[in-house]
């Protein structure tokens, strides 16, 4: 990547596959770590069964916009975002597919592209709903953007109490992720 | 140091007031303000307060102009069509010389519009936001720390003037997330003389009130108040310079409209434009003497923000009309890239001044 110090991330897909939820994670990481950043969700009726998605900035300089334009990173978890936001990652750009719900390929060969099947890896391996997480672990590992020790301090402080035993479950999800772009 | 945590906008907005003693909080829902009221839900119970969801907006006001009477802090929050509504009571509060917060996180419009980020209120936030001759302040934050920051602000300004303070966001600044280091809890209260709290017959009766029937009366207070106005508008400007010690090209721009312009100033200077930015921080009173002292030095001003331009009389008024000021807007919605902006930049460059 052009400048691995900045990562402009755009993480998007159909609301209710818990795409703000891995936006949150990465910007607590952020804020563990000491990094300036910010965290925009898109918000009102797209939410609800359309598209839905996340603009995360981590940096090491004061965050002008925190609206992300043309991402560095790009997580897709539906066709239409795919559709949608190809063309605005930068060159040199990464770009991470969920390819059990996105059957086509990315059609530039000046970024990075990374298939992970994640919808259906988390169905196999009982984490139904954590598809997300898998393909976060996937670019987190790739990227760099954060550490992956704080990244899980991060998942500490964004599940809710009531919800601490999923603590596990989202680190496995995580760990999946990392191993199937490892491999 | 104090800890930094990860908030919303909106949430730091509800914190911020309860660190500065506000214990009242009135609202109704709207979007994209509503993480106000939950949060005021889940935290003022806890701590002894009140916070009611009122059936209507008006009633909202009207339940913050009776506790504001009693001269404790209290709140309500609410976005464009909703504020309209409260416009009323904003009035009724002036008119009774009563300090309170009212937050107006900003969406499109006119009508219901939509529910995307805006400062089209800009004129009826610094117009006085209802019927007669009243100003309210009007603090306009730019990050989730100044969310915190000028919400506090607000009340300590609105005691002191005796005065209602709105706080000017929009939409993207309450739903985003940032790092903020929370205030510390407010200590110092002023004197509230004027309270109505009862006199335990040992004073004459204090009473809240706007209606004064004897047009002397009514134009003294009016006089009165304006002298008032007049001190705040001597006294209490806020705004940031950035990059300005040697600009040709001042942007002038607040909230998200600010952040934006931020990054098309940054690219503007690696291109030799030597382009700046003054970010008013209050809106009411609005900083006429450095946008005054910038029109010596500078060709040409650019409003940038996300309205038909309403701001940008108010720069031309400071400036004098001395140099151009052009407009970089978008509206019902939209913001602009920091392309857009950069672009701007160039065409006042090439227009010169």
């Amino acid at each position: 990547m052009a400048d691995n110090t900045n990562y402009e991330i755009l993480i998007a897909g159909f609301g209710g596959q818990g795409l703000l939820f891995s936006g949150k994670v990465l910007a607590y990481a952020g804020l563990l770590e000491g990094r300036e950043l910010s965290w925009l969700p898109s918000y009102g009726p797209e939410m609800r069964g359309g598209t839905a998605n996340c603009n995360v900035i981590l940096s090491d300089t004061p965050v002008g916009s925190p609206i992300v334009e043309n991402p560095n990173v790009l997580m897709v978890m539906n066709g239409p975002s795919l559709d949608k936001y190809e063309s605005a990652v930068t060159p040199g750009g990464m770009i991470f597919v969920d390819s059990s719900l996105i059957s086509r390929k990315v059609m530039r060969d000046d970024v990075t592209v990374f298939y992970v099947p994640s919808t259906q890896m988390a169905n196999e391996k009982g984490l139904s709903g954590l598809a997300n997480m898998i393909l976060l672990g996937a670019l987190v590992y790739k990227t760099g953007c954060v550490k992956e020790e704080t990244l899980a301090e991060a998942l500490k402080k964004v599940i809710p109490a009531r919800k601490a035993q999923l603590f596990d479950a989202n680190m496995s999800a995580l760990a999946l992720g990392k191993e199937y772009v490892q491999a | 140091m104090p800890e930094k945590v990860l908030m919303k906008g909106n949430e730091a907005i509800a914190e911020a007031a309860i660190l500065a003693g506000c214990r009242h909080y009135f609202g109704y829902p709207i979007t994209p303000q509503t993480e106000v009221a939950a949060y005021m839900s889940k935290r003022m119970p806890k701590i002894g307060g009140t916070f009611l969801q009122a059936e209507s907006e008006i009633a909202a006001i009207n339940m913050v102009y009776g506790v504001a009477s009693t001269g404790k802090r209290a709140m309500t929050s609410s976005s464009s069509p909703g504020i309209a509504l409260k416009c009323e009571g904003i009035s009724y509060l002036a008119g009774a010389d009563l300090p309170a917060l009212i937050v107006n996180v900003q969406r499109g419009g006119p009508g219901l519009g939509g529910i995307q980020p805006s400062q089209s209120d800009y004129f009826l936030a610094t117009r006085g936001p209802g019927h007669g001759d009243f100003h309210v302040l009007v603090l306009a934050p730019a990050s989730v720390q100044e969310m915190a920051d000028l919400t506090f602000k607000a009340f300590e300004l609105a005691d002191k003037y005796r005065m209602p303070a709105m706080l000017l966001a929009d939409g993207t600044m309450g739903q985003m997330m940032e790092p903020v280091v929370l205030p510390a809890p407010a200590e110092h209260f002023i004197e509230k003389p004027w309270a109505v709290t009862g006199t335990e017959c040992k004073r004459p009766h204090n009473i809240a009130n706007s209606l004064f029937l004897l047009p002397e009366v009514l134009e003294r207070m009016n006089f009165e108040r304006f002298e008032r106005y007049a001190r705040v508008e001597e006294e209490e400007p806020m705004w940031e310079s950035f990059l300005m010690e040697d600009a040709e090209i001042c942007l002038v721009s607040f909230g998200i409209t600010a952040r934006v312009s931020r990054n098309a100033i940054v690219q503007a200077r690696k291109e030799g434009l030597k382009a700046g930015m003054i970010r008013p921080k209050t809106l009411w009173p609005f900083p006429k003497k450095p946008l005054l002292e910038a029109a010596g030095k500078v060709k040409s001003f650019i409003s940038v923000e996300l309205s038909m331009g309403q701001m940008r009389e108010d720069v031309e008024l400071a400036v004098r009309c001395q140099k151009p000021v052009y407009l970089c807007n978008r509206t019902g919605g939209m913001i602009p890239t920091p392309e857009e902006v950069l672009q701007s930049i160039r065409k006042a460059n090439e227009e010169g001044g």
